[in-house]
């Protein structure tokens, strides 16, 4: 076992991780704030993909949909959290789930009316069509791409939750959403543009992943399983947890595969026993 | 070989518990988009009893017409079918249906004088769902005939109770070795393909033309082991030399962890057996990872077939695949096919529709041969087994031992015919295959 090929199988780790938390990271954030557990979250990395698609095909502008996907997945998140999820407020984890697994529903079936059941795939930008010479193979440049863009986004994140005044209200709402309220802040305004933004991130990440694995139906539901994964294992409600639980859960998975592919699937799921076993919170949950 | 099998067992056993969560979501979720079941009931009788009152029959469409005076089957005859509708087979499921509907309407959408009406389920990809829509169309919408089945493991589960129900069944693509062998039945038949015909004739063929250095790689289910151990079987009776196997997970989207072990055997080609989107994941990331430019591929047709050759793009140029039937098949049966299926659904025919297409050709026949007289099922079983036909993929004919066609396999090669990717005819086996049917 060479270097290379332990460095090849790191950086296939870290790009399927960083794809897992841009859908990880709304996920945590949203159910640690609001209190929501939204099973529509991989439709929107799914539409966001699907869209970008569309947009390629229009404006052969890899970058243009790129941009574009995720404010119009975006806005749709901030829809559905104002007129759909809102009047369910306080009602319990189950009408949401029925809801947002509703949600999904359509969504698959809009996906499978106006996209077709067969499977679909993006070009990656001219810029990113090559690869790099890497030991026995080559390194996709693409995928070096999801890498910086995952590495980026998460820091900005973390910065933007660490650092701004809005990232400080999050955090208290994480904490006590209605305490938040009682000082006076929007906390209904944030919640939207939470749920937005999150919805946001999932599609900018199906917009990176569409040219790395290709779009079909029921990429959705494979993609938020996994994503619930990390959010089990890094901890509700928080960035961080969402970020080093999905560079686990990634690295695991993949190492898994390549050393033992009789157990391949199996590396995700003993971490995530392992996790609820001795830390039923997770890596950085808060203690109840 | 008991060993394999414990092992095989219990690999199996840890991934059904890792995944209960994922697929107790996955399984709702494929559950509800589930096409509501089509065809509003009519109030036609069923076909062995004669007109009842119908006094529980819903909300009648058509009125009863002409009870039957003499004790001979009328009323619309019912095809039942179980194919993937949703998710991942979706598009297989669309295909074949279209393809069934292509031809039932080129004969008026009647056969021996009856009309015909299709009740179609979705097999959700998971046998205890399709064991309940089999009771479904058995029990409660009493289907004549029964076909379909896009996955292999949905067909053998279905096997026994349609054998105990004796319903005169059509696979139309499951290719488990199993359905024609051990598990054959008089009342089943296969309209498409065992995986020993789709691989097997690729062995000889990739030692004489391509390589005798090849390593295989094979989805980790049924079928991807069948696929690959059919092949190598011959590939080493030809003298070819199997490097090593690698078996990815099935179904899996990401192949990078497996790509520089391949890379790392030194294969002057591989034999590689994918379907569906983990085809076009295999196909683009093997390009990706640069090991495209000196490892030939060779496969059975799926990896490379029309459903998935768009999204491949150029990264399947140059596989060579061995399948029953291709796009650029040159014979008067599939030019006017694909003319047809593209101007009815606007779109490429493929190796799917031809499938559906002789499937309902098989039961048109079959039943004008009988008048439409289902109720001598040997008759009607016998009738089957008769059918003979030129289809698009050439001749058409069961073999009688196993229900399964005796086909000419192609040998194809991906190419850009005018500006087009198009799997090109470059060879075909000498004899029509049969499969060995042990």
């Amino acid at each position: 076992m060479s270097l290379d090929f332990l460095l090849i199988q790191f950086l296939n780790g870290l790009q399927s991780a960083l794809l897992l938390f841009l859908l990880a990271a709304g996920l945590s954030i949203i159910f640690g704030m609001m209190d929501v557990m939204n099973l529509a979250h991989g439709s929107f990395y799914m539409l966001g993909a699907y869209i970008g698609l569309s947009l390629v095909r229009a404006f052969g502008n890899f970058w243009l949909a790129l941009l574009i996907a995720p404010l119009v997945v975006g806005a749709l998140g901030f829809i559905v959290e104002r007129v759909l999820l809102r009047p369910l407020k306080g009602r319990g984890h189950l009408d949401q789930v029925l809801l947002t697994f509703g949600l999904a529903l359509v969504a698959l079936d809009f996906t499978h009316a106006t996209w077709g059941a067969n499977i679909l795939s993006l070009q990656p930008p001219p810029e990113l069509a090559g690869s790099l010479p890497l030991g026995p193979v080559q390194y996709p440049l693409m995928r070096l791409f999801v890498i910086v863009m995952g590495l980026l986004l998460a820091a900005v994140l973390g910065l933007i939750v660490s650092r701004t005044r809005i990232g400080a209200i999050v955090r208290a709402g994480v904490a006590d959403a209605q305490m938040v309220g009682g000082l006076g802040i929007n906390i209904s305004l944030i919640f939207s543009i939470v749920f937005a933004v999150g919805a946001a991130l999932a599609a900018f990440g199906g917009v990176i992943a569409a040219p790395v694995v290709g779009l079909k139906l029921g990429m959705d539901a494979e993609t938020l399983i996994a994503a619930l994964i990390v959010v089990v294992v890094g901890g509700l409600g928080t960035l961080r947890g969402a970020f080093w639980g999905s560079l686990l859960i990634g690295e695991a998975d993949n190492f898994g595969r390549a050393l033992l592919p009789d157990y391949a699937l199996l590396s995700v799921y003993v971490i995530m026993a392992a996790i609820l076993l001795l830390r039923p919170t997770g890596l950085f949950g808060k203690k109840t | 070989m008991s060993d394999q099998n414990t092992l095989m067992d219990r690999r199996r056993f840890l991934k059904g518990i890792a995944t209960v969560a994922g697929t107790a979501a996955v399984g709702a979720l494929i559950e509800a988009c589930a096409p509501a079941a089509t065809s509003a009931p009519t109030t036609a009788p069923a076909a062995n009893t004669i007109a009842p009152a119908a006094t529980s029959a819903p909300a009648a469409t058509a009125a009863p017409t002409a009870a039957p005076t003499v004790l001979k089957q009328t009323g619309n005859v019912k095809i039942g079918l179980i194919l993937g509708y949703s998710s991942v087979y979706a598009a297989l499921g669309e295909s074949i249906t279209n393809a069934m509907q292509l031809y039932f309407d080129s004969v008026g959408g009647s056969a021996g004088g009856r009309k015909i009406d299709l009740v179609k389920e979705d097999e959700e990809n998971n046998p205890q769902v399709a064991l309940r829509k089999l009771s479904k169309l058995l029990d409660q919408d009493k289907v004549d005939i029964f076909s379909g089945v896009i996955s292999s493991a949905v067909a053998l589960a279905l096997r026994d109770p349609l054998h105990e129900a004796k319903i005169p069944s059509l696979v139309s693509n499951a290719g488990a070795n199993d359905v024609t062998r051990k598990a054959k039945s008089p009342y089943i038949f296969r309209t498409s393909f065992s995986n020993w015909q789709v691989s097997a004739p690729m062995g000889p063929y990739a030692a004489d033309k391509v390589s005798k250095k090849i390593v295989v790689v094979a989805a980790d289910y049924a079928a991807g082991h069948e696929d690959a151990n059919s092949f190598m079987e011959t590939f080493k009776k030809a003298g070819g030399t199997v490097l090593g196997e690698v078996y990815p997970p099935f179904p899996n989207t990401d192949y990078s962890p497996y790509l520089p072990k391949i890379k790392d055997l030194k294969p002057e080609a591989i034999f590689a057996f994918f379907s569906g989107s983990d085809a076009v994941n295999f196909i683009k990331q093997f390009s990706d990872f640069g090991l495209a430019k000196d490892i030939k591929i060779t496969c059975p047709g799926f990896l490379v077939e029309q459903d998935v050759l768009p999204a491949q793009g150029k990264a399947a140029l140059g596989a060579i695949s061995v399948l029953h039937w291709a796009y650029g098949l040159d014979n008067a049966e599939n030019k006017k096919f694909i003319a047809d299926f593209k101007a009815k659904y606007n779109k490429d025919a493929d190796v799917f529709a031809v499938q559906g297409f002789d499937t309902a050709r098989v039961i048109v026949e079959a039943m004008n041969a009988v008048q439409g007289d289902l109720s001598n099922k040997q008759k009607f079983l016998d009738a089957i087994k008769a059918v003979k036909f030129n289809s698009p993929r050439g001749a058409f004919v069961f073999d009688p031992a196993t229900q399964n066609p005796i086909q000419t396999m192609y040998f194809r090669e991906v190419r850009e015919v005018d500006g087009k990717l198009q799997n090109v005819v470059i060879g075909k086996t000498d004899q029509p295959v049969a499969d060995p049917g042990a």
